[in-house]
């Protein structure tokens, strides 16, 4: 059977992809930018408009991270705000479980969902360091080794929270003067190791009952997580083999949980470039990968392998000939990708050969090595390739990262969205109201 | 604008009276719908006001003036204010919106950046009224903390430490917090510097180490500074020690005079607070909060109110003076008060849509065929409306 694509479209992130210098780059934070993404995204019939989040700004060897885009709004604010601007399209944010109280998400998702009549989704992150913790009164409150137990009971204590009005608490009779059928409507009580907590949730049922979760961990923790209680992933496995196995792991596990393959969309990461032909493309690939990675931004990158100050190497020279720095890696903070480098000296071995092999400078390599465009092509060359990554059990769609702001999907949506249309393989209208329409979960 | 008094309204629900929601007109099976809430902001905004202000608690709904059984009979349930306010943003054009936060229970952070947020999505109409939570019923939804046993009958005890005290204490921290994130970018910070890769200009950003008895915040903001630089700060106060706060810390004060003399009384001892504070220089708005209930007739608004009164069992009771006439008398009443140093009027109305349109249309109408009320919008942001600068930032050299 021929499977149906889901797209969402990622504000541009706060990172190197996103390039800035951009002629046609546009603010990061004035509320305009985020109305032209999601108005493209809708025109487009996606299903979700995606923010990240950050809530420090980055450092690296002690200072503000500067060669990024810095800056970004509110979550929950924006996409309020979004729902006054767009009226199908999925809104989702992404919010860790850290810096947060379950009363406090559940009642501003729930919130959410009213107000945008069904299209809130919820991007669970678990993440916390003590760098980001100094922004917050309860950062650090926990010692380190409870934190993980607490971001898994986190998200079980805010959908108990959520899921304590039923639905059929309202009565609202002028008449005989009852607007509750049940004083005790939204009544809980919840107690374990880290929440203590009880009394009347304030949101009565929303449209969607609970907003779309999706879950963005690879952990093996982390995807029993999203095969338990997830609705979507947010995974980073674009490419057809890892793609693959990364579908059938988490599928697999689903039915342990009594739930069907469709019950969880697996939706990786993309970034694209288009072109009028194929060889028209990778030449803007090329621009755009040497935009995204200046010489500067090059040695900060490599730095944060090498766990170590690397100001003094010329980019456009060889890797440092010694090993990256063995222990904690304190150059950088504030970012997911330093812990990505689990095994630092075998990464710099691997990019020693690639560079020796290639005769590659620091740049070259590092253009190489990190963060390849996962679609490049004409509209219908990466039609095709998204097409045949779903139909092939790679994925069911894609979470599309355009790498300028605003305008950036533009292009994917004025060309590649139609082909994709054509093929019969995505929606030419929204058939529902509700993100879970969109989805089918 | 003229030397009228300002005019806000205060949303909540279909209104304050506690059966205005079982009236012919009332949509309360509307109020978690966005449309009910954008429409009362527009026919503010259709009404010239400076602001709406938008009720909130983390509990549900409870009126301890007007105390109900077991709550059935009441409109209960509410939606976040912040994130209402983001939604009816957008739709707006001129007027302020100021949604209500929680200090005791919220992260400054999270609160900052979320008003600022606000004031992107308004371009300029942001503010916020911060209250304590107080209740034991909210502490339990965070489990979080000992508040100890706050009393609101001790925020009258000016220099005896309460609890209450401390947790007015603690949100004049918080909204230190607030105004020092805000601040924390300067307005020029982002550079996009192509010929030296840099984005902003790090030494024009700045952490603010706040260090105080509750808390520790480190900085700077995720967002830059807001459009009016320092969102509007508004709180509610009946006694002194919530003056205090009010003149440490807010823009706007909305209290609850019972006549004129308590108008005068009230803002002298906020002035005196003001000044003990070090902020004579600043303008802080005094705003008398008052229950409406209008109609073409004092009769006429007689009935009205009774037809709520007999509907709910009982003679409404407020925390504010209730009035109940039509709305030039109200306007004869506002004027006096004015008079005696309020700068404005926080107009609750009793129930919605009957009483908000007496407030916009009415009242605001009735101010303005003595020319004493804008004919037209003569600012973009709600600091303009208030007559309030953009500020200097306090970390700019």
């Amino acid at each position: 059977m021929t499977k149906q694509i889901h797209l969402a479209a990622h504000f541009p992130g706060v990172n190197n992809t996103t390039v800035w210098s951009d002629p046609e780059a546009g603010s990061h934070i004035e509320f305009s930018s985020f109305v032209k993404l999601a108005r493209t995204a809708e025109r487009a019939k996606f299903d979700f408009f995606f923010l990240a989040e950050g809530l420090r700004l980055r450092e690296q060897g002690g200072e503000i991270y500067d060669l990024d885009v810095v800056g970004r709004p509110d979550t929950f604010t924006v996409l309020a705000a979004l729902a006054a601007v767009t009226s199908k399209l999925g809104l989702a944010g992404t919010i860790n479980s850290t810096f947060n109280e379950p009363f406090e998400v559940a009642r501003q998702f729930a919130s959410l969902d009213h107000l945008s009549a069904g299209r809130a989704a919820w991007n669970v992150v678990t993440s916390w360091d003590a760098f980001t913790g100094e922004n917050f009164r309860r950062g650090g409150f926990l010692p380190q080794d409870q934190r993980y137990a607490r971001a898994k009971t986190f998200l079980s204590t805010a959908l108990e929270l959520i899921d304590s009005w039923r639905g059929d608490e309202l009565a609202v009779d002028k008449a005989h003067g009852v607007f509750l059928r049940d004083p005790d409507a939204g009544s809980f009580a919840h107690r374990d190791d880290h929440f203590h907590i009880s009394g009347r949730f304030p949101v009565p049922r929303s449209p969607q009952g609970r907003p779309v979760i999706l879950q963005a961990g690879d952990s093996d923790e982390g995807r029993e997580f999203a095969a338990s209680s997830a609705d979507a992933i947010f995974s980073r496995h674009g490419t057809l083999e890892a793609g693959q196995a990364f579908y059938a792991d988490v599928k697999g596990r689903l039915a342990k949980y009594g739930r069907t393959h469709e019950q969880l969309k697996v939706l990786p990461a993309a970034t694209f470039v288009l072109g009028d032909t194929d060889a028209d493309a990778q030449e803007r690939a090329d621009v755009v990968r040497h935009q995204q990675v200046s010489g500067a931004t090059a040695i900060k990158l490599l730095e944060q392998l090498w766990n170590a100050d690397l100001s003094g190497y010329d980019p456009d020279g060889p890797l440092p000939d010694f090993d990256p720095v063995d222990g904690e890696n304190t150059i950088a903070r504030g970012r997911a990708s330093v812990r990505m480098h689990r095994d630092p000296l075998a990464t710099a071995q691997e990019w020693r050969g690639i560079a020796e092999s290639k005769n590659l400078s620091i740049r070259e390599l590092v253009i190489q090595v990190t963060g390849r465009q996962n679609f490049i092509g004409s509209a219908a060359t990466v039609a095709e390739r998204i097409n045949e990554l779903v139909q092939a059990d790679a994925a069911d769609g894609f979470i599309l990262v355009p790498h300028v702001t605003p305008g950036g999907l533009d292009e994917f949506a004025d060309t590649v969205v139609p082909l994709l249309q054509e093929r019969g393989v995505f929606r030419t209208e929204y058939g529902g109201d509700t993100l879970r329409d969109h989805l089918g979960v | 604008m003229t030397s009228g008094p300002h005019l806000a309204v205060a949303l909540d629900g279909v209104g304050w009276h506690p059966a205005a929601w079982r009236l012919p007109e009332a949509r309360p099976e509307q109020v978690l719908t966005a449309g009910f809430w954008l429409d009362q902001a527009v026919e503010a905004q259709r009404g010239l006001l400076d602001f709406v202000t938008l009720e909130d608690t983390l509990a549900l709904q409870d009126d301890p003036f007007n105390p109900s059984t077991d709550g059935t009979d009441r409109v209960q349930g509410r939606l976040d204010s912040v994130l209402v306010a983001a939604r009816i943003a957008p739709a707006t054009e001129h007027i302020g919106i100021i949604p209500t936060a929680v200090a005791t229970h919220t992260e400054p952070f999270h609160l900052s950046k979320a008003i600022a947020t606000l004031d992107y999505v308004s371009t300029g109409r942001a503010g916020v009224r911060v209250r304590i939570g107080w209740t034991p019923q909210e502490n339990a939804h965070f489990g979080r903390r000992d508040i100890g046993t706050p009393r609101l009958a001790d925020a009258h005890l000016g220099d005896q430490r309460s609890d209450i005290a401390d947790l007015f204490d603690e949100t004049a921290d918080y909204v230190e917090v607030l105004r020092r994130l805000w601040d924390s970018w300067e307005d020029d910070a982002e550079i996009r510097d192509v010929a030296t890769g840099r984005f902003v200009d790090r030494d024009r950003l700045h952490y603010i180490d706040f260090e105080g008895r509750w808390f520790s915040v480190k900085g700077p903001s995720i967002t830059p500074r807001p459009p009016q630089g320092q969102p509007v700060v508004a709180t509610l106060s009946h006694a002194i020690v919530p003056n205090r706060l009010a003149a440490r810390s807010a823009d706007v004060v909305f209290v609850t005079p019972t006549d004129r003399a308590d108008a005068a009384r009230t803002v002298a001892e906020i002035r005196d607070e003001q000044a003990k504070a070090g902020r004579e220089q600043e303008t802080l708005h005094v705003f008398g909060d008052v229950v409406v209930f209008l109609d073409g007739t004092t009769a006429t608004a007689r009935d009205h109110k009774k037809r709520l009164d007999d509907l709910a069992g009982a003679e409404y009771r407020s925390d504010a003076h209730v009035f109940t006439g039509t709305p030039g008398d109200l306007v004869d009443l506002l004027l006096d008060w004015h008079a005696a140093g309020l700068s404005g009027f926080r107009l609750r109305p009793g129930a919605v849509p009957h009483d908000l349109t007496g407030i916009t249309r009415g009242v605001a109408g009735e101010l303005r065929s003595r020319g004493l009320f804008r004919n037209a919008y003569e600012a973009d942001t709600l600091r303009g409306l208030l007559g309030l600068s953009r500020p200097a930032n306090r970390y700019a050299a």
